[in-house]
């Protein structure tokens, strides 16, 4: 056992967090909801990045990916996080490019990662259902194969930022015949085919991320199979269980919790501030040690998967704590702010806001955060579904 | 021991209750929050009609004579329709300041306005620096011949932007924190000097930044004793507190309800989630905390009129259990319904932001703990 990074270790830590420093686009930082980010938003880091060669760390080196060690990735998503940076969306690094590098064919490789990669392809995922949600394997949309096309024809929903994207991978039904799990395809499908529409979604905080998709006589080009015809869960279950790096979000949490900090520096509380009342601080030091447990928790899944064993169904231990840290997080700004949680400022004309401020400048977006972080134990398998896979692979219950 | 309700007690719940289902569908309200003035002033003068805005009221002032009770069987109907419009405010907060400490002249005038639904109030209390202690002021009325001046900000205002008149907490005396020095005035909100910044908040009402600049108030807008306000503020607070909670209640039984529904529909892995025994359970968790919170409710509302401490003691006790249940039931009822209890098209998410705030009206879970504890 061993917590030391090597000297090499710590170099490249040195580089990381050099080239974020200089490199990390300024007007991002003033980012405090996600709301108000544009498509270009979302993509400069990445385009950046991708010029450096880090945008997909994890990916083999001869797709486009680095030949970095765990404990680099780590480092890098610290560092990352350190810094507040903007993650690179999922859809397409985390979740399509791998599944379509391991189970696409060598056409499929040359004519998808590059877009991956540059940013220059937004990709959406086309998994739930409004039938089909924690129960995937029930999913209803229909792909029928019609000569070198299928016509695919249903609806997706809660698809994150599909009013941006370019394709949308999509987990169809092709036979409809057999079981639930193995009558699934996973097909790719260009936004712009006629039939597609997207309709948004507002969540509860007011933000547009997500968004209903309606498939209607879509066709399309049977190349854009992946892998085999009826085999599409098992490249669906690959993509849930591959990237599980970072979705403990160990070192934004930390971030968030030093930014917490200084907004209950900043709020007074009779002769002192926030900070020194006892009750609040508590709160922040059990949410403290919460995150070191899991940090630590996250450390030994990283070195097992070291020592070569895969990442397990442990890391939906990562998943659950993981987002009822940043959930909690969320919660305590909420309350660190005091009144000033009420005002609703979106799209309000703030031109004179220096004038007559409404609240600190921290407060705004506070409680929208709150609200919008409710997502987490929702999406990417429940909170529940998580317990149930904990007690089911795990426990053997 | 009695906790039942008399004839005409049912007999106002139903009106409330009527009013509320067919003026206040959660389409209506969503109409209603979204519009240019945020409320609607003609249900306003319904209300004034249907005597709700009459019922704290002495008969002598052409109130209807009712105690707390009756408050807490309205606010809890408001509760469930989420009604936006000014009731704690107006009714509970600036009338509870001209019962227990208006002068004859004062209530002789504005009671019946407030009844007739021709005034509305707002309470100017909160500052940026207070946070949650009534007595931290730093706006202050200096005496000016027979007169007060008025300087200082008031920070999230609930319903100034409908008001027409404001009760403001300030300070006539002594340092930014004492008890004493604490003197309530009642003031016109057009009056010279005041000056208002007007914005929705989260949970669909309206507020202002309020500030006042060398406003001139009349000694007899006074309302209790000079320099020794903060007792009379306390209680109408407490009772306010009282109202909150039963309004918190009426959303936690609409977002219970609604969760249990939905649980019964909503099929996954061929079966109504709500057979999954987690979600059962989760549910029955819910449950009890709304049960435990209507009983801190009712306590509250009984307790009223005890001893300053016990006063104290019951709305400490009641807010707290309310901002727990709340939070706990708020952020159940979304996680219940999934994707779905993310939308702002569905009423649970609309709920839970009130359940929220509710917690940060009056002071939240942490600040009533350490009131509670300071008394016991
Ligand atoms: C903000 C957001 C973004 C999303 N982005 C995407 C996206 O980009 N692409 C995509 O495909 N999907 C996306 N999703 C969908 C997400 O994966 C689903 O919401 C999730 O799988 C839950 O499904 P559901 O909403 O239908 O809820 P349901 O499955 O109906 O679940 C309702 C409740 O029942 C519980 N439950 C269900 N089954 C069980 C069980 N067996 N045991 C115990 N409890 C159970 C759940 O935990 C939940 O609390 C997103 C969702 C959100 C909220
Ligand atoms: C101090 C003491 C005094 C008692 N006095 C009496 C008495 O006076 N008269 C009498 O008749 N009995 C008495 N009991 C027995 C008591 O009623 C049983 O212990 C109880 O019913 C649980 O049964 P069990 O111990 O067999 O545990 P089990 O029934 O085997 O339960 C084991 C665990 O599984 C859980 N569990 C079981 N079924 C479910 C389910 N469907 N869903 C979720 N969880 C479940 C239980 O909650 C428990 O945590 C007493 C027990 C104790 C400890």
């Amino acid at each position: 056992m061993d917590l030391e990074y090597t000297p090499e270790e710590i170099a490249f830590r040195d580089e990381v967090r050099n080239f974020i420093e200089q490199n990390y686009p300024k007007h991002l930082k003033e980012i405090k909801t996600r709301s108000e980010m544009t498509k270009d938003d979302f993509l400069s880091w990445h385009r950046i990045l991708h010029k450096k060669g880090w945008v997909a760390p994890s990916w083999p080196v001869e797709h486009g990916g680095t030949d970095w060690t765990p404990a680099q990735k780590y480092i890098w998503n610290e560092e990352n996080g350190a810094a507040g940076t903007i993650p690179v969306l999922p859809f397409g690094v985390a979740m399509v490019g791998p599944v379509i590098y391991t189970f696409g064919n060598e056409e499929q490789k040359k004519r998808f990662l590059p877009g991956i990669l540059s940013g220059d392809d937004w990709w959406c995922q086309g998994y739930s259902e409004p039938g089909s949600g924690s129960d995937l394997a029930s999913l209803r949309t229909k792909a029928v194969r019609e000569g070198d096309h299928y016509i695919v024809n249903g609806s997706k929903t809660w698809t994150t930022l599909a009013q941006h994207a370019d394709w949308i991978f999509c987990l169809v039904r092709t036979d409809s015949d057999a079981k639930a799990q193995e009558g699934i395809s996973f097909l790719l499908i260009d936004m712009n085919t006629p039939g597609i529409e997207v309709r948004p979604i507002i969540t509860i905080d007011g933000s547009h991320e997500v968004n209903e998709v309606f498939l209607t006589d879509v066709k399309v080009p049977v190349e854009n199979l992946i892998g085999e015809e009826n085999k599409g869960w098992t490249y669906a279950k690959f993509l849930l269980g591959h990237e599980r790096s970072g979705i403990a979000a160990v070192s934004r949490s930390k971030k968030q919790i030093d930014r917490l900090k200084e907004i209950a520096k900043g709020e007074q509380d009779g002769t002192a501030s926030l900070f020194d009342d006892d009750s609040f601080k508590l709160k922040l030091s059990e949410l403290e040690v919460d995150l070191t447990a899991l940090e630590y928790t996250e450390l030994r899944t990283l070195a097992s998967e070291n020592a070569g064993k895969g990442p397990g169904p442990e890391s939906s231990i990562l998943k659950i704590k993981g987002t009822e840290i940043q959930q909690r997080i969320t919660e305590l700004t909420l309350e660190a702010v005091g009144h000033y949680a009420y005002p609703n400022l979106q799209g309000m004309d703030l031109g004179s806001y220096n004038e007559f401020p409404i609240g600190p400048e921290h407060a705004d977006g506070v409680a929208a955060n709150y609200l919008n972080m409710r997502k987490a134990s929702i999406y990417g398998g429940s909170n529940e579904i998580q317990h149930n896979i904990i007690a089911k692979m795990v426990l053997g219950l | 021991m009695d906790f039942s309700f008399s004839e005409e007690q049912t007999l106002l719940r139903n009106s409330v209750q009527r009013f509320v289902q067919d003026n206040y569908e959660f389409e209506t309200r969503r109409k209603i929050t979204a519009s240019d003035t945020g409320w609607r002033e003609d249900y306003w003068k319904q209300f004034a009609e249907l005597g709700i805005l009459a019922a704290p009221f002495d008969e002598e002032h052409g109130g209807l004579g009712g105690s707390s009770i009756e408050t807490m069987i309205v606010m809890e109907e408001f509760g469930r329709g989420l009604v936006v419009e000014p009731y704690l405010p107006t009714v509970i907060i600036g009338g509870g300041f001209l019962r227990y400490g208006g002068t004859d002249d004062q209530k002789n005038a504005i009671i019946p306005e407030i009844i007739s639904g021709d005034t509305v109030v707002a309470f100017a209390y909160a500052e940026p620096q207070g946070r949650y202690n009534l007595a931290d002021l730093t706006t202050t009325a200096t005496k000016n011949g027979s007169g007060y001046v008025l300087n200082g900000q008031k920070a999230v205002v609930l319903a100034a932007p409908w008001a027409n008149k404001l009760v403001v907490t300030a300070r006539t005396s002594g340092g930014q924190r004492d008890e004493g020095g604490v003197t309530l005035f009642i003031v016109d909100k057009n009056a010279g000097g005041i000056s208002t910044r007007d914005y929705p908040t989260i949970d669909g009402l309206r507020a202002s930044e309020v500030t006042f600049e060398n406003v001139a108030v009349p000694a007899e807008n006074v309302i209790g004793d000079v320099d020794g306000g903060l007792p009379l503020v306390e209680k109408v607070v407490d009772e306010g507190i009282a109202a909150l909670c039963a309004e918190a209640i009426g959303g936690m039984k609409v977002l219970n309800d609604t969760t249990v529904e939905y649980c019964k529909t909503r099929k996954q892995f061929g079966q109504p989630i709500g057979k999954f025994q987690v979600l059962q359970h989760r549910m029955v968790d819910m449950f009890m905390a709304y049960e435990q919170s209507v009983s801190m409710t009712y306590m509250v509302n009984l307790k009223l009129d005890e001893g300053v401490d016990e006063r104290k003691k019951a709305a400490s006790g009641a807010k707290v259990q309310i901002g727990k249940a709340g939070r706990f039931i708020g952020q159940n009822a979304v996680q219940l319904h999934g994707g779905m209890g993310m939308t702002d098209e569905l009423n649970v998410g609309h709920y839970f932001k009130r359940l929220t705030l509710i917690d940060t009206q009056f002071g939240n879970v942490d600040h009533h703990l350490k009131r509670y504890s300071s008394l016991s």
